[in-house]
Parts: structure tokens; C-alpha cells; sequence
């Protein structure tokens, strides 16, 4: 087949010319990833296995009971997942990934915070904004369904191999729910409420603070809840570009046809992404 | 009870267009063009067809009307909810139409509050909170705030609920904290929306008693919308019924049901009960030819009588105070016995009723007796008019003069 139209070249002269005239946004971004990921890093390394073990036990526990915490319907509530947590983590340490799984973890909580803080305002943009709703809509739609990996080439030509890319990637990728929910949420809001703040004299602001985003927050907090789960199925695409962590074991072990390893690996994203999503479903559906 | 100059709101001109086209549609309002018509040519819809009314000072104004008939729209345009597309809304004498977003603001916060048919309550803050949200939009402080919501929370009825979430309360109770939210901002002017329509009857009715007994005490300016005729007659010191965005008419209930200013109005108005809400005043015919107890003597109310062709009439006294009626058959007797004062003619235990009396409070009154009722001023006793039992008997049934007159004919053929 003769190709009419060079589609891809005007793309990639579009990325060059990115990469030459913006080059010290690229590095400014990568030293500020960077700096947030080492220091994330250092933190939860620093961390001693039990105590690590406990905060997220507890907080688990909390998201579970709510209020109900030293009741009895509380414990009913939380000891599942505690447990849970506790044979998990712990399972996880004995295998000897702990390092790895921190990697991970500090790839997957970076990631769903950059795409919650662009992600949320955006979403408050597209629910208040029909003329922002129409030019982002066609966007996410874009981001979601282009595979994940063509993120990757781009990627590496602005940040060059590490955990950088990995991020960018990755936050592409889990951008669009968090927008969506939270525009979602936003709409959902019932009009009676906030004409009658409206009525009362609130201001936007105001109206968007009292009213729009608490009445939004458990849609919002799915959106979160969605995010992080598309970040964790990342990792171990971020894993081609050099990001560290369980991924990178599961990409070494495609590598090496190494069974043993890539379930082990496997199993540790498994037990990682039911933590993190029970977490979070938790505080989603947290009623009053 | 009201003050006529004391004007709160006032409404000029007020038109509210939805749609793109709102200047071909105004031109075409004001060629008298009807509201299809406007729609097909512009494809606007018109809310509000110049409405001008005044609303006073410590009244209960209720605006009525059915569905579509523009009066949600109206209210909304009040505090600009709803931007009118012309003409003015006066608060106080200031055009609040005019008013920049911080002065609008401003007057939302501390002129007017709004309770709502969805009650728009807050879920996840508690009752205090929700009663204390105007307060808060105010920026009050935290103690400051909630001292006033909790006193408007005891106005409604609901001190001892202010930690609960509305999703624990009833349609009712909600409604109340709607209200109580509305009290703590302390405006001048309440706008209620259909603010009792989504309850059930039995806790409406509750609702309604409960609104006039704060009114008693509060004396706010109260403009209720709302769709339905026994809760406007019910709380309405003057009711406006609205028609397709047009004024039909103005009055208070007494005079929208003896004088429909429109064939809708009367149509409106025919199954009301009107036993309750027609007072003598407006049955009585005025000014009935009387007789002075000391200066006409029996010969004079003779010829009186014959004069008018009727068989009684009322008597007052130097003062003009009625004191009762003399029938001509005593007034005969008198002169036959050279009698000079109709004093002993004299009847005067005698039904008399205030003009305010309902046909209702009336009716028992004419049972044994053939006098008319005598309306009677308040302050001087004088004689204002008198209600004679047919038209009693007319407003309570309903039946025309004719049919009166045809019952009247068969009973006694029987």
C-alpha cells in the first residue's frame, strides 16, 4: 500500500521540536518528579516493616468502621481487611520484595497524586465549563483507549530512562477517570442544593466548597479509587522505561522465562492493588 | 393591619423570556403577540409577561397559579435567581435589577431568604448546621451563628434535633429546618416556593397553622408561590393568580371570589368553600334607611314603611348607635293608642354581627328568627348595612335567586 498522508512524521517533528524548545520544562519536570519519588522512597524505606504494617492496618481499620471504630460493629467491619493486610505484607516481606513493592507503591501513590491534582480541577472545569467539556471530553476519550505503550516512546525522548517516564506514562493513563468522576460528581449534585446557596448569597467559590465538592466526595473519592487501580496496572508497563519496583521483576521474568519470579512479583501487584482498592472504596462509600 | 404605604417590593414591568431571540420576543409582547405565537417566530418561551404589583410590608403575599403559569419564575426573579430580561424589582425603594454582583449578593444575604419545595437542605451537615448555612455564607462566627440558628430552630419546633442529619428527618421536619434557615438570617422579606407542596395534607395543614403563628409573632414579609387555591385562601392576606405569565388579578381572597376579574379567575375560584372566606361585609346592602328613637314617633315610621314597602325597620339612637328594629304591626299599635316615642315598638334583642363575620359564623344566627342580620360598626355601634337571610342562604348553597324562589314554591305545594 502506498501511504498518502505521513501522519507520523509531522508527529514526531511536532514531538522534536517539543523536546528542543521546551527542553528545560522536560528537566525541570524530571528534577521535580524525581526529588518527590527519591524522597517518597527514602520515607517508606526508612520505614520499618511492623511499623509500616501498623499505620496501614489502622488506616485501614478506620476507613472500614468510620466513627464506629471501638464498637463492636466497627471490628465485624475492619478485621477482614486487616487481617488481610497483615498475611498479605507480611507475605510480601518473606518472599523478600519488600524494597520492590515500596518501589512500587511510592510509583503508584506519586502517579494518582499528580493525576488528582490535575485531574480534579480539571473534572471541576469540564462540570461548570460546557465549552471546557467539549474540548476535554474528546481528549480523555483519546488518552484512555491509545495503548498504554505509546506513551512510552515520547516519554523516554523528554526524560530519557527512569522512573520519570514510568510516572508520565502513567499518569496519562489514569488521568481520564479521575476528571470524569469528579465532573460526574459535580453534575450529580442535586440543583435544589445549590440554587439554594445561590439564594442565600454564596459565592462560586463558595458554592463549590459548602456545597458542590462535599456533595461530589464519594464519587470523587471513586475517581481516586479508579485512578490508583490504573496506575497499578502500569507498573509493570512503566517497568520497559526503568521504573523500579514489582514491575520490573514481572518484566524480568518475561525476560528470563522465569515462572517462579513473575508470579511471585505478580502476586505481590495482586496483594497491593486489593490493599489500596479496599482502602479507598472504603472512604468512597463512607455515608453521612 | 396593613400598612398600604408601606411598600417592600415592588414589581414593574417585569418580563422573563427564556431563549435566544429575546428582543424580537419582547417587541412581539408588545405588539400583543400571545405566547404560541411567540414561541413558533422565536422559539423563546415567555415566563413572564410584564408584571407589575406591589407586595407591602408584613404581609403574606401569595401568588398562585398552576403549573407553567410563571410563578416560580417570578419569585426567582425577586433576588435575580432568575435575571429579569426587563423591567425592575424595587426593594425599599432601591432598584435591586440595577445592583452589581456584590450588592446582589449582599441583598441575598441579609434582605431575603428563600425556603424551597426541595426543601435544598445540606446531607451531609447536621440540623444546626443547616439552619445556620445563611450565616455561615455570611461569614458570621461560629458561636454567633449557632445561638441564632438554635433560637430558629425553637421557633419551627425542632430544638433537640440539631445534631441529626436531614436523612433521619421526615418531609415535614425538613421543611422545618428549610424554614428555620430562613428565620436565623432574620431578612425582612421570606420568598417561599411551594414550600409546603411536597408535604402530604395532614402535615401541609400543620405546616400552614404553624407559618401564620410564626408570622403572628415574626412579622416578616412573606411572598408564597404556590399551585394551590385552599392554601392561598388559607394564608393569603392578598393573593395574585397568575396565567400564563399574565397578572389575572390582584385582591385579597374576599374579592377575588366576589369579583373575578376574568373568566379563569371565576373558573378558578368555583369549587372553593366560600362559607369561610365571604363576610357580611360584602353581602350587606349599605346604607338602609333608619329610624331615630327620638325623633320620629309612630306616625312618621308608618309612613316610612309604606313608603319602602317593608313591614320593619332599624332603629338607632341620638348618637347614631343601632339599637334594634320596630315592626309595623307594634308601630300600629303604638299610634292607635296615641303613642308620641316608639319606645315600646322596640325590638332589640336582635342578632348584630362585626363586618368581618363569615357567612359560616352567620348562618346559625338566622335560624328563628325573620330579622336581617344587623352589621354593626366595632368602635361606635353604628349601623353599617344589613345581611338578610335569603343571601345567606344563597352564598352558603350556592343556588341562584331563582332556584331559591322555585324551592321555596315546592315546599310548600307539598
Amino acid at each position: 500500500m502506498n501511504r498518502i498522508i505521513d501522519l507520523g512524521k509531522y508527529i514526531e517533528i511536532g514531538i522534536n521540536a517539543l523536546e528542543e524548545n521546551f527542553s528545560f520544562l522536560w528537566s525541570a519536570m524530571d528534577d521535580g518528579i524525581s526529588w518527590i519519588v527519591d524522597s517518597m522512597n527514602n520515607l517508606l524505606l526508612a520505614t520499618p516493616f511492623v511499623v509500616f504494617l501498623l499505620i496501614v492496618s489502622l488506616l485501614a481499620y478506620y476507613a472500614k468502621a468510620g466513627n464506629k471504630m471501638f464498637k463492636k460493629e466497627g471490628l465485624r467491619e475492619g478485621v477482614g481487611l486487616v487481617l488481610f493486610i497483615v498475611i498479605g505484607l507480611s507475605l510480601i516481606y518473606a518472599m523478600g520484595y519488600w524494597k520492590d513493592a515500596m518501589h512500587t507503591t511510592t510509583l503508584v501513590l506519586v502517579s494518582t497524586f499528580i493525576a488528582l491534582i490535575l485531574g480534579i480541577p480539571l473534572g471541576i472545569l469540564s462540570a461548570k465549563n460546557k465549552t471546557a467539556e467539549i474540548i476535554i471530553k474528546p481528549i480523555l476519550d483519546f488518552m484512555q483507549t491509545m495503548p498504554a505503550f505509546v506513551y512510552l516512546i515520547p516519554a523516554i525522548f523528554f526524560f530519557s530512562v527512569g522512573n520519570t517516564p514510568g510516572i508520565v506514562a502513567t499518569v496519562i493513563f489514569s488521568l481520564p477517570p479521575a476528571v470524569r468522576l469528579t465532573s460526574l460528581g459535580i453534575k450529580n449534585v442535586p440543583e435544589d442544593v445549590v440554587e439554594a446557596g445561590r439564594a442565600y448569597g454564596a459565592t462560586g467559590k463558595q458554592i463549590l466548597y459548602k456545597i458542590e465538592l462535599p456533595l461530589a466526595m464519594p464519587t470523587i473519592l471513586t475517581g481516586v479509587n479508579q485512578a490508583i487501580l490504573l496506575a497499578l496496572s502500569m507498573v509493570v508497563i512503566a517497568s520497559m522505561v526503568g521504573a523500579r519496583g514489582l514491575g520490573s521483576i514481572v518484566y524480568q521474568g518475561i525476560q528470563q522465562n522465569d515462572v517462579a519470579k513473575g508470579f511471585e512479583s505478580g502476586l505481590g501487584i495482586v496483594i497491593l492493588a486489593i490493599i489500596l482498592d479496599r482502602i479507598t472504596q472504603s472512604f468512597a462509600n463512607k455515608k453521612e | 393591619m396593613i400598612d398600604n404605604n408601606n411598600v417592600k417590593l415592588r414589581v414593574e414591568d417585569l418580563t422573563l423570556i427564556f431563549g435566544k431571540r429575546k428582543k424580537e420576543a419582547i417587541a412581539m409582547l408588545k405588539q400583543g403577540a400571545s405566547k404560541a405565537e411567540i414561541l413558533e417566530k422565536t422559539k423563546c418561551a415567555v415566563g413572564i409577561n410584564r408584571a407589575s404589583f406591589e407586595v407591602y410590608e408584613g404581609e403574606i403575599f401569595v401568588v398562585m397559579g398552576l403549573s407553567g403559569s410563571g410563578k416560580s419564575s417570578l419569585i426567582r426573579c425577586l433576588n435575580r435567581l432568575n435575571e429579569p430580561t426587563k423591567g425592575k424589582v424595587f426593594f425599599k425603594g432601591e432598584d435591586i435589577t440595577g445592583e452589581s454582583n456584590n450588592e446582589l449578593l449582599n441583598t441575598r444575604r441579609f434582605e431575603m431568604s428563600m425556603v424551597f419545595q426541595k426543601f435544598g437542605l445540606l446531607p451531609h451537615k447536621t440540623i444546626l448546621e443547616n439552619a445556620a448555612f445563611g450565616l455561615d455564607i455570611r461569614g458570621e462566627e461560629k458561636s454567633e451563628r449557632e445561638k441564632k440558628a438554635l433560637a430558629a430552630l425553637e421557633t419551627v419546633g425542632l430544638q433537640g434535633y440539631e445534631d441529626l442529619y436531614p436523612s433521619a428527618m421526615s418531609g415535614g421536619m425538613q421543611q422545618r429546618v428549610g424554614l428555620a434557615r430562613a428565620l436565623a438570617n432574620d431578612t425582612e422579606v421570606l420568598l417561599m416556593d411551594e414550600a409546603f407542596s411536597a408535604l402530604d395534607p395532614l402535615i401541609k395543614s400543620d405546616m400552614q397553622d404553624e407559618l401564620l403563628q410564626i408570622q403572628k409573632k415574626v412579622q416578616k414579609t412573606i411572598v408564597f408561590i404556590t399551585h394551590d387555591l385552599d392554601e392561598a385562601i388559607k394564608l393569603g392576606d392578598r393573593i395574585m393568580i397568575m396565567k400564563d405569565g399574565i397578572i389575572e388579578q390582584i385582591g385579597t381572597a374576599e374579592e377575588i371570589l366576589t369579583n373575578p376579574a376574568s373568566e379563569y379567575v371565576s373558573a378558578f375560584v368555583e369549587k372553593v368553600d366560600r362559607k369561610t372566606i365571604i363576610t357580611a361585609e360584602s353581602l350587606m346592602f349599605t346604607k338602609p334607611s333608619l329610624l331615630r328613637l327620638h325623633k320620629d314617633g309612630p306616625m312618621r315610621a308608618i309612613r316610612k314603611m309604606r313608603d319602602q314597602g317593608v313591614k320593619f325597620l332599624p332603629v338607632e339612637d341620638d348618637q347614631k348607635t343601632f339599637l334594634g328594629y320596630v315592626w309595623l304591626r307594634d308601630v300600629l299599635e303604638l299610634a292607635e293608642n296615641k303613642e308620641n316615642s316608639l319606645l315600646k315598638a322596640l325590638k332589640t334583642e336582635v342578632p348584630s354581627v362585626y363586618k368581618e363575620y363569615t357567612v359560616e359564623e352567620m348562618l346559625p344566627l338566622i335560624s328563628g328568627n325573620y330579622y336581617p342580620l344587623a352589621v354593626v360598626d366595632k368602635e361606635n355601634g353604628r349601623l353599617l348595612g344589613l345581611v338578610n337571610q335569603t343571601s345567606l342562604i344563597i352564598e352558603a348553597t350556592r343556588f341562584g335567586d331563582e332556584e331559591v324562589k322555585q324551592l321555596i314554591k315546592k315546599a310548600n305545594d307539598i
